[in-house]
């Protein structure tokens, strides 16, 4: 007897049990389900939820992989025991498996706690209200770990993971229900509970931090700093990365939004995928240029003087915005979550233009933090609704008016 | 006005086995069963009591709400078992059928100097007014409620149906008499739409205006067809006739006698020689499949109708009243060993998430009945609307029936689709919902609260 026919005994032993959900969410990983047609059409498409939320991993894979080979080079990198790359991409000096082993060592707790405790609390739900587990923590789960720092305590993680699912999600009716990203409350209670370790220069460099308390505690020791592209341009310092550094990834910042040219691909992908809405990507970029062009038109018009505190970043060139921060990351895999972007084609494309549009201003603006795509993500969820009600009511007033001149 | 139709949005499922153009005789039936389930909201009342005798034409039951609709038997014979369900509900009238077909003479007449109340009283009184059916609600059609139009599609589309340019040949007399009856029964036109290429015999008919159309499915089905001529506005009420009853409501008219024959196509993958077949409505379905013989005969599905909108009939059940074809294919209640995430080669999809039909667009599948996954929440967005080509927001409508929001049905177009049109968007679900029973059910709660 098979594998197969053991589980099917399985499942059918388990059926209407309180487990049941836990059950057939891992039987439902290995085999698609034996479930036909019981009403309405009789074949159905191949495609299931599963294989889309598993499209979006598979696109996440590269990112995560680069991810973890940055965290090793940018903590060898500045503690000076490895030289800065130097031949594009493919540089002997980033991929080197000591690079991989310390990235690999820090940046797989974080998938697993976000993956475990994340689904813990998912199935503990389904098993409470007696649904099929959904599969929308899948992407959720992997999308947590690239979008925080890389020494983020793994408690903090978990405690925020919990927040999110829970109020984020379930408090919703679950998967489909939400009105905000999960894994951007999920970065957002972090940013707000734990400010200290999601801002400023300590913090996005394996190690900096235990060399400041170190050096706290008196040893003498040179300090470890990583900052930011945006962390230095919101303090008006000198830029050390050019924008090929930037393009290709080899920054300091949350462990997997560094690489654009990584998250383009990722986007092309999704978008020849059909899985990922190129309207969304298109229209937030298109607004995040508008966005960096007013402010570059700004600084040409000497409205602003250079001692402003928002100089550097308004005279940012305006197509660098792109490539610096997690805005890319953002727009590619956060603001095209169908839940909770608009619903509508139309709505689709003021939605991801004012995601752009807002990301930078906030990211200009911003004294404290400076990075404005998780904020104007979560402002643009909420306010997707009301952009979708009034593509509705368009097509509502359409069918009235044809309705008038017909009485009329 | 004659309009040149093109439809862009929709998705052509191209499967294996479809019918052969030759037709076959059946074999008779022993017993043909009519099932007032197939006149969705009809309430019957008994006429022919179990034991009585019939002929061809003879009234069996009628409406509940109007005693002058009547349903006929489409054979002779006696009436050997009113099958009862749940709360006495019948499920079919069962007839034995004679070797010799008895026809009720209607008598024959002259069309052109009918009126349109001597039109609809002898289709109510013969037992032909259920093949008009009317948007909104996708039910009989109220003979008190003038429509504004009669539209009638003779374009097909949907995977592997009878071929509408086909079944009909040779009918163009029954077919000029049909129109011209129901042409007395509108204010306005009576339009018919045929494909662009393909010779249809509906293309040169007088009294009615003649639209072609192109593209694939959902263009054949009329809702889409009056979404471009007409749209139906509140209050309006639009009749569609299936064109194949054309030629039974033709010949009524022409010989006096209601004649329920009907070509239908054996279709599907599972059937050994598919291709098309003379017979009656209410047939046993078996009749026709074992002609053809069958792949794997345990492991079927045997739908009357097409694989979208069909009925699952079961190998001893019967053809549906309104149905052309019977589907065969086989049933896929079987695991996948990682199904959900292996590249795909012989499945329909609309992406290419590891899905690989988009290289092969004029490959034929072999789809079984498995739904590819289990049923979800609404989650993916802005999918249907590449395969629904109506100015209608299909995900906000069908959410709109799920929560009972009559406003929102109504403002949104409620008025204008039928369960079929959302067949595709069904197929395509990546949750897996039940389209076309959250539109049914939308629907009957509509004519229950608003009428």
């Amino acid at each position: 007897m098979g594998l197969k026919d053991k589980l099917h005994k399985l499942k059918l032993k388990y059926k209407d049990k309180k487990m049941a959900p836990a059950f057939n969410a891992i039987h439902t990983f290995l085999y698609l389900p034996n479930e036909i047609t019981h009403s309405g059409a009789h074949v159905r498409a191949a495609d299931d939820l599963k294989r889309t939320m598993n499209t979006v991993i598979m696109a996440l894979i590269p990112c995560l992989v680069f991810g973890m080979f940055n965290a090793g080079y940018q903590h060898h990198l500045a503690a000076g025991e490895i030289e800065a790359v130097t031949s594009g991409f493919f540089s002997g000096e980033f991929w080197t498996w000591n690079n991989f082993t310390v990235g690999l060592w820090k940046v797989l707790p974080l998938v697993v706690i976000s993956y475990g405790v994340g689904l813990a609390v998912e199935v503990l739900f389904a098993v409470i209200k007696k649904h099929e587990v959904e599969e929308g923590y899948l992407v959720t789960g992997m999308l947590v770990p690239l979008i925080v720092p890389i020494d983020t305590p793994l408690w903090m993680l978990a405690v925020a993971v919990i927040f999110g699912v829970v109020i984020g999600k379930e408090v919703f009716g679950g998967t489909g229900m939400n009105i905000l990203n999960p894994a951007l409350t999920i970065r957002a209670f972090l940013f707000f509970a734990y400010p200290t370790w999601m801002s400023g220069d300590k913090v996005w460099v394996h190690g900096a931090v235990e060399r400041a308390n170190e050096i706290a505690g008196g040893a003498k020791l040179d300090a470890i700093s990583g900052e930011t592209v945006l962390g230095s341009l919101a303090q008006g310092k000198e830029l050390s990365y050019s924008a090929s550094d930037m393009f290709l990834g080899f920054i300091p910042g949350s462990v997997g939004e560094t690489s654009a040219v990584l998250i383009l691909l990722a986007g092309l992908f999704l978008i020849f995928t059909k899985i990922g809405s190129w309207r969304i990507m298109l229209s937030g970029v298109l607004g995040a240029l508008a966005m960096g062009l007013i402010f570059n038109g700004i600084v040409s018009a000497d409205w602003i003087s250079e001692s402003s505190k928002f100089y550097s970043l308004m005279s940012t060139e305006f197509w660098h915005h792109l490539i610096i921060g997690g805005f890319a990351f953002g727009i590619v895999f956060m603001a095209t979550d169908p839940v909770t972007a608009s619903q509508t084609n139309k709505g689709k494309w003021i939605y991801g233009f004012l995601i752009g549009f807002i990301s930078i201003l906030i990211r200009v603006f911003n004294p404290a933090y400076p990075e404005g795509v998780m904020l104007a993500i979560l402002l643009m969820n909420v306010f997707a609704p009301t952009i979708d009600h009034y593509v509705v009511q368009g097509n509502i007033k359409k069918r009235m008016k044809r309705l008038k001149l017909k009485t009329a | 006005m004659s309009k040149d139709i093109r439809i862009r949005k929709g998705l052509d499922i191209k499967l294996v086995g479809e019918a052969e153009k030759i037709t076959a005789d059946a074999t008779r039936s022993n017993v043909y069963a009519i099932k007032p389930e197939d006149f969705h909201g009809i309430v019957p009342k008994v006429i022919a009591k179990q034991g009585t005798e019939v002929k061809a034409g003879d009234p069996l039951f009628h409406s509940k709400s109007n005693e002058n609709m009547l349903f006929p038997s489409p054979v002779s014979g006696e009436i050997i078992e009113i099958v009862r369900g749940a709360k006495r509900k019948i499920l079919a009238f069962k007839i034995l059928g004679d070797k010799e077909q008895k026809y009720t003479e209607f008598g024959v007449k002259d069309v052109n100097s009918m009126s349109g109340d001597d039109v609809k009283t002898h289709l109510l009184a013969s037992g032909c007014w259920p093949f008009i059916k009317q948007r909104p609600y996708d039910i009989i059609a109220n003979p008190d409620k003038a429509p504004k139009a009669i539209f009638i599609s003779g374009y097909t589309t949907a995977p592997l149906a009878a071929d509408s340019d086909y079944i009909l040949q040779g009918k163009e007399k029954e077919l000029q008499t049909a129109v011209t009856a129901l042409s007395k029964l509108t204010e306005g036109e009576v339009h018919i739409s045929v494909g662009k290429k393909g010779s249809s015999p509906l293309k040169g008919l007088n009294n009615v205006t003649t639209h072609t159309i192109s593209g694939p499915h959902p263009a054949g089905n009329v809702s889409v067809q009056i979404a471009k001529v007409d749209p139906i506005n509140k209050g309006e009420v639009v009749w569609t006739v299936h064109p194949q009853d054309l030629v039974i409501i033709g010949e009524l008219l022409l010989t006096g006698r209601f004649n329920a024959e009907r070509v239908i196509a054996l279709a599907g993958s599972s059937v050994k020689t598919p291709k098309y077949y003379k017979t009656i409505i209410g047939t046993e379905v078996s009749s026709v499949i074992y002609n053809s013989g069958v792949h794997d005969e345990g492991n079927i599905r045997v739908i009357s109708g097409d694989v979208l909108t069909g009925e699952n009939v079961k190998p001893d059940g019967y053809l549906g009243y309104y149905h052309n074809s019977i589907t065969v294919i086989p049933e896929g209640e079987d695991y996948e060993f990682f199904g959900w995430n292996k590249p795909v080669f012989n499945k329909i999809s609309p992406s290419r998430a590891l899905t690989f039909s988009w290289l092969f667009p004029n490959k034929k599948y072999d789809l079984n009945t498995n739904t590819n996954g289990e049923h979800r929440a609404f989650v993916v967005t802005g999918s249907y609307e590449n395969v629904f080509p109506f100015d209608i927001y299909p995900l906000q409508l069908l959410k709109a029936c799920v929560v009972n929001d009559l406003d929102a049905m109504e403002q949104l177009g409620m008025y204008e689709v039928a369960p079929e049109d959302f067949a595709l968007t069904e197929f395509i679900c990546v949750s897996k919902q039940p389209h076309q029973n959250i539109i049914r059910e939308g629907l009957d709660l509509m004519l229950k609260e608003i009428g």
